[in-house]
């Protein structure tokens, strides 16, 4: 038999794959309040641009003091009847937003892209259909709400909501905030991240395809100053955050002196366990998706590698041979694994924490194949050997493809390691031993815990975490009566 | 309304039965006429014999395995999608409800609004159900035990006679909405909002067999549906001879039998659109899981 020269995998490439499609983007944009576009009042205008090429898409307002209170005034006004309106009805408003969403998925999948610098892959797989699904699944809790809560009777809704989301996400997190409000008959204001605001902006366009009574959701674009003003305005009855753990504490103590409901989704240093007995390339493939999803920019990132010691080097060998295999580029393309890092402030901070683990006395490793573009914000899939549990690297977040590789030898040491953290939103669980899986589950200190698997979400599954990741839930029934009057 | 119009003849419908996506004419060849309210003759049914009966739950249960494991989001999405089809034809559902009960212009449409409702409200069911029905047991040994409703199988429905189109939907649509397959048998004195409904099935992704209609008399087919042995349940509107009959014959393989009485209000959204609609739908599954270090 002839033998027949294969070339070598690691020299194949793929062909350019762009997404073709281009929303239609206004040169400016308006705050969105009671069901219309208006001029801010602060009569400020901020820069919006993508990550991925340093261009400007657009520019939008920032709202001030007056704006947001004309927008609280819209939704104080808008909410007695929203409330009132049967259950039933209010449902048919989110069943008419999730479908319009899934009709108008590719556009907003490229926008959210433009304007984030995630691979159009992941949102036009992950963030679009997750937040259709969430809007879908609320509409149908509008008028079971009595069944939500064990005797709750007819439930009632906190009132007007003050939202504030983060750039990671920022169309899913958009409707894990409004769906379950508006389904329990709230209304919200909503504040989107200073870097991300154009999905939830044409989110507000569907909000007026569909006639959703002016007033019910309000958007204030802005940046840091326009969030404090949201949180510390006195007219809201709930404050939902998703961000940093330091902000977050900020808000907290802010809305100390008010009686206000909280929800608070924040930081996290998830802890990724596998143990010897795991299907190991399944393991890695996890670790990969845990760190390298959204250029690990997600508060639940399994960035703490916990690796059974006897099997530490071949994982390590198998997990930088798959990093070797990353694509990281332009996130338009859609073969691109790793997009671009969502703006030059956090591309700093990620290159700060590398420089620190190095000076500590880690080793950096760095891995990933395609073609770096010459503009962006960009920042290569990196492993970090050696990392002791005293290390910075180990206690503080990144909020970037940057994972930390430590080892355990027993069960206790990896649980003691996993839970050795202020934070406590994530877990993972790697072994095919279910019964120690599910005991490992239980042990570990996270308000999620995934076991053989990583960075699943479903409208109907809760999210959130415990100690200083925060505390409230997202999605499900639970997550419902965040949004319960008590 | 009258088989004829101004001066011109309208064209005669039969009504046909709805297997397996298909709409057959019925094995037997049978037809009966249907008439409205004041006996002016409207369209002819067929009249679905224990063959058709046979043909319908054979095509359920080859249904069963798909629709029950299809993912709640997707069978919640596809009764949205009925919904959507229905809302446009709540004019000719009114007008079929006025037809063939006499009612008035404002109640048939309330019923059809109500009744259209009453899909979007399982349309957002069918995702829940577990989360308010399932829960995990706090068992004291070292095990993870949960409990989690899960599908009959194939069921057989009975609909009311009086509220055709209500009542014919809120027997069903739990059913279906948690995973099983149905086999109904239409309001024998008023089974033409039924019809429409079998009618708007296919064009809302309701996968073939999932749902299947037969039009004929009681004293034929409520035999049948208690004797088919795979069946596994029943949902029977049903006078409490009749009611009697479904439970012994139903016996023979065990069937869960849900009797609703005729003069049931399914206005009643409690009832009929809350945990306990789903009563003789679901079952109940336990899993118990060992937690160990080693």
């Amino acid at each position: 038999m002839a033998s027949i020269t294969q070339p070598s995998s690691a020299s194949w490439d793929y062909a350019p794959a762009p997404e073709s499609f281009r929303p239609e983007i206004a040169a400016e944009h308006g705050l969105f309040i009671g069901g219309a576009f208006v001029k801010p009042k602060s009569g400020k205008f901020m820069k919006v641009i993508n990550p991925a090429t340093e261009e400007t898409l657009t520019r939008v307002a920032e709202a001030g003091k007056a704006d947001v209170a004309a927008a609280v005034e819209a939704a104080t006004k808008a909410q007695r009847k929203w409330a009132r309106l049967p259950g039933k009805e209010r449902a048919k408003y989110l069943f008419r937003i999730a479908r319009r969403l899934q009709e108008r998925a590719r556009e907003f999948a490229v926008l959210e892209t433009l304007n984030n610098g995630k691979p159009i892959k992941e949102s036009r797989d992950a963030d679009v259909p997750e937040s259709a699904k969430h809007f879908f699944h609320h509409a149908g809790w509008c008028d079971k709400l009595r069944y939500a809560m064990p005797g709750g009777g007819e439930a009632k809704p906190v009132g007007v909501c003050g939202q504030i989301i983060p750039w990671n996400f920022p169309l899913m997190m958009a409707a894990w905030k409004i769906a379950p409000a508006l389904a329990c008959g709230n209304t919200c204001v909503l504040k989107p991240a200073e870097t991300t605001p154009l999905t939830a902006l044409r989110l507000a366009e569907i909000f007026q395809e569909v006639d959703l009574p002016p007033g019910v959701v309000n958007i204030l674009t802005g940046g840091p100053d326009t969030g404090k003003l949201v949180a510390g305005h006195a007219g809201f009855n709930k404050i939902a955050f998703t961000g940093s753990t330091e902000v977050g504490k900020a808000i907290v103590k802010a809305c100390a002196g008010r009686s206000v409901r909280l929800t608070m989704e924040l930081g996290g240093k998830g802890a990724h366990i596998v143990f010897a007995d795991a299907a190991i390339d399944q393991a890695v493939e996890g670790a990969i998706q845990g760190i390298f999803f959204n250029q690990g920019q997600v508060c639940c990132a399994g960035s703490r590698l916990l690796v059974e010691e006897s099997i530490a080097d071949v994982f390590r060998a198998k997990l930088l041979q798959r990093m070797q295999q990353l694509r990281v580029g332009d996130p338009m393309d859609k073969n691109t694994d790793v997009g671009a890092i969502n703006s030059a402030q956090q591309r700093d901070q990620i290159n700060r924490y590398v420089q620190i683990a190095r000076t500590e006395g880690a080793e950096v490793l760095e891995r990933c194949s395609g073609t770096i573009p010459a503009k962006g914000f960009w920042c290569k899939p990196t492993a970090l050997a050696g990392v002791q549990p005293s290390h910075t690297v180990a206690r503080e977040e990144i909020f970037g493809p940057v994972v930390a590789l430590m080892t355990f030898r027993t069960v206790d040491e990896a649980i003691a390691r996993a839970n050795d953290s202020a934070y406590g939103l994530s877990a993972g669980v790697w072994t095919e031993k279910s019964a120690k899986m599910f005991e490992v589950a239980r042990r570990l200190r996270a308000g999620v815990v995934w076991c053989n698997g990583f960075n699943l979400f479903d409208a109907a599954s809760p999210f959130g975490g415990v100690k200083e990741s925060g505390f409230g839930r997202e999605g499900g029934r639970h997550g419902l009566l965040e949004y319960m009057a008590h | 309304m009258s088989n004829t119009k101004n001066d011109r003849v309208t064209v005669l419908k039969t009504h046909k039965l709805f297997i397996k996506g298909a709409y057959p004419r019925g094995e037997s060849g049978r037809t009966h006429p249907l008439r409205d309210v004041d006996g002016g003759l409207i369209g002819h049914l067929c009249t679905g014999s224990r063959k058709d009966t046979r043909e319908a739950v054979e095509a359920a249960r080859a249904a069963l395995p798909s629709w029950s494991a299809a993912t709640p989001y997707l069978r919640g999405q596809i009764l949205h999608r009925l919904a959507e089809m229905l809302e446009s034809r709540a004019a000719e559902l009114t007008q079929a409800i006025r037809d063939t009960t006499g009612a008035s212009a404002k109640k048939a449409r309330a019923e059809v609004d109500a009744g259209i409702d009453r899909i979007v409200c399982f349309a957002g069911w069918s995702d829940k159900i577990t989360s308010v029905l399932g829960n995990q047991n706090p068992v004291a040994q070292p095990f993870y035990n949960f409990t989690s409703p899960e599908a009959v199988g194939t069921i057989g429905v009975i609909a009311p006679e009086s509220s055709s189109f209500l009542g014919f939907l809120s027997l069903w649509l739990p059913a279906v909405c948690a995973g099983n397959t149905v086999v109904c048998m239409a309001s024998e004195s008023r089974p033409l909002p039924a019809l429409l409904v079998a009618e708007s099935m296919p064009n809302s992704d309701v996968p073939a067999g999932v749902f299947n209609l037969i039009t004929g008399l009681r004293k034929e087919l409520l035999p049948a549906f208690a004797a088919h042995r795979d069946l596994d349940g029943l949902i029977a509107c049903a006078n409490d001879k009749e009611a009697a009959g479904l439970r012994e014959v139903g016996a023979d393989n065990l069937k869960r039998v849900r009797v609703v009485a005729e003069k049931t209000d399914f206005t009643n959204e409690h009832a009929w659109e809350g945990p306990e609609a789903f009563r003789g739908a679901v079952e109940y599954k336990t899993v118990w899981h060992p937690m160990s270090a080693e």
